[in-house]
């Protein structure tokens, strides 16, 4: 068990619903409409179905070959110029970032967006060893200067009103405080950005995809940032998980007709950049990290995760995570995808990750590597059960609950001591009435006068005896 | 050295790992062709493009594009060019530093095809010569022959040569981002505007 | 009496088929004319229903915590009650997903799969096996929204999910169109999950009412007098919420629609 504090994604997702009347409906309205687009997108698409059930083959294969397309990958990109490192870890990986910059005496370094480098915690072990770190994706910058992680993986700042967007702006650049135009606010960020691009020593990408048969690596963005970073400064560091392999060129083909479609409901994100080697006149080291995804492979329950593509629709279809905010999971992954991951990382410290759900499956029928996520929530569940990891309060009602519901004589006792009990029974109704929240947001139902089982004893008294 | 041992643990570790997934070890699925409705492809091409900020336009000479290239950037101080119809005010093959195209108004480059189901353009390091021509240049002008336009990604991956180039890009119309309240905006970081003239290489 | 029964379907006639009614505990507690209404409705089509004295519950609030060993013995229980019976139907989708989908806290018998593969939820029943096509008895002249449960349409399959493509369905839908004088008004957010969730409506109370509250304005944005739907476990929920704001919305089952009440 580690020492470290339990997330408590029910808590702070309470403060982001009391927290006003603006945050949180705004978050649940944006994500909706984004799911609409979805379902317009993949409504157009007569093979979207079988698109889907094709990626999630796709990765299959890959996973239960993955030793091998590693090995292809590695060979192949190594063939073309590109320096491979394999990090077992986080530390390592950073370790090994830190070493390449150094060595090329980098002061500087512009990045788009990486949600494994956000794992790894790169940034600030870069900036404590004087290397200036700056984000170059609107929102994973946005987020920077205001000191929290990204709480989306596709919108990292989707949280955030335009109007705290642009306070956090005039305090951290001196902009108008009151102008809080998006047009306005994107316009600051990019002539911000531009004299960093021009400035940094190294450019630092993630990769959607590698593609095994070219050592071709991939990386979606809509801004362009990914590729000013790649193609101004004269070396390029990726950082990619080993679980991002594909096998084949033409396998891109279903993916990116899924990924951007499922992400954001359009057709592609606006720049789907190949790279293959170093660019003329750069240098290109890619980084292949594990960090517990070989581990995790071995779960005969969880390994599917490790389809994940990371496009976000299960977070923008997750009622939960709508009303939640991204924040809330306090992890490095939030929302539906969020919950199976983060326990990888530390069971005790995202044990409470897979109760933040109501199990209504919307993100299982959703992904488009049909990741059955919803099923991984519930296994989870009993995973965090096994360790005790289950809240107390909770535990006790249940062993009480448990042994009724296994004698008939015990139910029946106690349904009438109740006089129907409300006590008691259902699920909701397992605590002792002064803990209950129900009541707090709604009526309390009222209980019959009298119960089915009394009713139908007075009235199909002929079965009296079944 | 360490690097060389991690490799070495990673992939024993997978290989531990896939022991306990044996029973579902899956085959490579085959990837069928997708029946199409026989429409053209550049009217559905059109749509896209717009969908995604970007215009086309139809002309029938170079003569044409550079008048309305005056008109549509008429304030254009430096004009890079990687295609040979256009001469502008800088060519790329000139450059050799990326660095240098930091004051670029306006990039004119010529795609390979474009992609019918989304607007977007394949462009490679050969066709930017200078890859940051790309995503520097304030505007770009991306010259395309009509005639090569694809249906969807799985037609455009059987175009793409991946082992022939160390870049490629499906560009989808001019940078954009929706960060700031789901807001749509264009030239985030990279071309603030697109515009597709129909052309077919001379 | 009408016996709505396919001839197409290769089964001869289900009359006299025997049927364990399967009633949830809170529905026997809170909600016993929901019960009512579905023995009735039942032994309207000729079937001859029983309702097993000894069943407690299924097990669903220990299952879903994740609470495997306490789930077991439930799921014995209901094993025991159940499997002298041709079908169990019961008229709780999430109820009906526990023991179909995840009654595997206990060994997997030839009794524990006939009852998993032969429980069914109600509207299932009437749409899949005993395919009615009318429900002369019944009456309803409101304008309904319709809440499928998240079970129903994920664990069960009574409706088209939105995420999937596809020819939409709709199993409650096409059951409710049936009934004289009823409207079933359209919803911006059919199948968004109402924040239920069993145990989760207490653990992420704040969420929990959050979602209640959108759903019980999305219902009555669009001029619904009634909420029907096969679970009552989320009208609960629901029905709580719109009464603490004082909102003006009455909740019902789809048994006791389909049947005439009682209400």
């Amino acid at each position: 068990m580690s020492n470290t504090k339990k997330a408590d994604p029910a808590a702070a997702a309470e403060l982001f619903i009391l927290r006003d009347q603006v945050h949180e409906p705004m978050h649940d309205r944006f994500l909706w409409a984004t799911m609409q687009r979805r379902d317009a997108q993949a409504a157009a698409i007569p093979e979207w179905e079988e698109l889907r059930e094709l990626a999630s083959k796709i990765k299959e294969h890959t996973l239960t070959h993955l030793d091998h397309y590693l090995e292809e990958f590695e060979a192949n990109a190594t063939k073309r110029g590109a320096h491979i490192h394999w990090a077992i870890d986080a530390a390592e990986h950073n370790t090994i970032v830190h070493s390449i910059l150094e060595s090329h005496g980098v002061k500087e370094l512009i990045k788009s967006k990486s949600m494994l480098q956000e794992e790894c915690q790169m940034t600030p072990f870069l900036q404590n060893r004087g290397i200036k770190v700056i984000e170059s994706d609107l929102g994973e910058r946005i987020q920077q200067l205001d000191g929290q992680p990204p709480s989306h993986i596709v919108f990292p700042s989707i949280h955030k009103t335009r109007r705290d967007v642009a306070q956090l702006f005039a305090r951290k650049i001196g902009t108008d405080p009151n102008n809080d135009d998006p047009h306005f606010l994107t316009e600051v960020m990019r002539n911000n950005a531009r004299p960093r691009f021009l400035a940094a020593g190294a450019g630092m990408t993630g990769g959607n995809f590698a593609i095994a048969e070219t050592g071709t690596f991939m990386v979606c963005t809509n801004e362009g940032n990914a590729d000013i970073g790649a193609s101004v400064p004269p070396l390029h560091i990726a950082s990619i998980g080993i679980e991002k392999l594909v096998p084949r060129v033409e396998d891109m083909g279903v993916f990116l007709r899924l990924l951007a479609r499922s992400a954001e409901g359009e057709p592609l994100t606006q720049y789907s950049s190949h790279f293959t080697g170093p660019r003329k006149g750069g240098e290109l080291h890619i980084v292949l990290v594990d960090n517990g995804r070989s581990r995790r492979l071995g779960m005969p329950d969880f390994w599917h995760s490790l389809k994940c593509i990371r496009c976000g629709a299960c977070m923008n279809t997750c009622p939960v995570y709508r009303r939640s905010g991204g924040l809330a999971y306090g992890a490095t992954y939030s929302g539906p995808i969020g919950v199976i991951l983060d326990p990888t990382f530390d069971e005790f410290k995202y044990s409470e990750l897979p109760f933040h759900s109501t199990l209504c499956g919307s993100c299982t029928d959703v992904c488009p590597v049909k990741i059955d996520i919803s099923d991984q929530i519930f296994k989870w569940r009993r995973v965090m059960a096994k360790k005790g990891y289950l809240p107390l309060v909770k535990r006790l009602a249940f062993a009480a609950a448990g042994r009724a519901f296994g004698h008939p004589e015990e139910f029946r006792l106690m349904e009438e001591a109740g006089g129907p009990a409300l006590g008691y029974a259902p699920d909701f109704l397992l605590y002792n009435h002064s803990l209950n929240p129900w009541g707090r947001d709604r009526q309390l139902p009222q209980p019959a006068k009298k119960t089915f089982r009394e009713w139908y004893l007075a009235n199909r008294s002929e079965h009296g005896n079944d | 050295m360490e690097t060389t041992s991690s490799r070495e643990v990673i992939l024993k570790g997978i290989r531990y790992s896939n022991l306990f997934l044996i029973k579902q070890e899956a085959e490579a699925p085959q990837i069928p062709v997708f029946q199409r409705a026989d429409t053209p492809l550049k009217p559905e091409f059109e749509v896209h493009l717009q969908k995604a900020g970007g215009v086309a336009h139809d002309v029938s000479s170079v003569a044409e594009v550079e008048t309305k290239l005056a008109v549509l950037h008429p304030e254009a101080m430096v004009i890079c060019s990687a295609v040979p119809e256009i001469a502008g005010t800088r060519k790329v093959t000139e450059v050799h530093d990326p660095h240098e195209l930091a004051d670029v108004d306006v990039g004119i480059v010529r795609a390979q095809f474009g992609v019918a189901e989304s607007g977007a353009v394949w462009l490679t390091q050969e066709d930017l010569v200078v890859d940051a021509l790309g995503f520097l240049s304030q505007h770009l002008i991306v010259l395309l022959d009509p005639n090569e336009i694809v249906s969807d990604m799985h037609a455009a991956y059987l175009r793409v040569r991946l082992d022939e180039t160390a870049f490629g890009c499906f560009m989808m119309g001019p940078s954009a981002t929706a960060d700031v309240e789901a807001t749509l905006v264009h030239g985030a970081q990279g071309a603030r505007s697109l515009n597709i003239f129909f052309l077919p290489p001379m | 009496m009408i016996f709505p029964v396919s001839a197409t379907n290769g089964s001869a006639t289900q009359k006299g088929l025997r049927v364990g009614l399967f009633i949830p505990c809170y529905i026997d507690m809170i909600f016993p004319e929901v019960g009512i209404a579905t023995l009735q409705l039942l032994e309207r089509f000729g079937l001859d229903v029983h309702f097993p004295l000894g069943q407690t519950c299924c097990g669903q609030p220990m299952s879903n915590s994740g609470d495997e060993s306490n789930a077991a013995a439930a799921e014995h229980l209901f094993v025991e009650n159940f499997a002298p019976f041709d079908y169990v139907v019961g008229p709780a989708g999430s109820c009906v997903k526990q023991v179909r989908c995840h009654f595997d806290a206990i060994e997997q018998t030839d009794d524990v799969r006939h009852v998993r593969q032969e429980t069914y939820e109600l509207v299932e029943f009437l749409h899949d096996i005993l395919q009615v096509d009318s429900f002369p008895w019944a009456e309803f002249q409101h304008s309904v929204a319709l809440h499928n449960s998240c079970s129903s349409i994920r664990g069960l399959g009574i409706a088209k999910p939105s995420e999937i493509m596809g020819a939409p369905f709709d199993k409650s839908a096409a059951l409710l169109s049936k009934v004289r004088g009823l409207v079933l008004v359209p919803v911006d957010r059919p199948d968004d999950c109402c924040g239920f969730g069993g145990t989760f409506c207490v653990t992420d109370e704040a969420v929990s009412a959050r979602m209640g509250l959108d759903k019980v304005h999305d219902h009555l944005r669009h001029g619904a007098e009634y909420v029907v739907s096969p679970d009552m476990s989320c009208l609960m929920h629901q029905q709580g919420i719109a009464r603490r704001a004082g909102l003006d919305l009455k909740y019902v089952h789809v048994a006791q629609v389909l049947n005439g009440g009682p209400f």
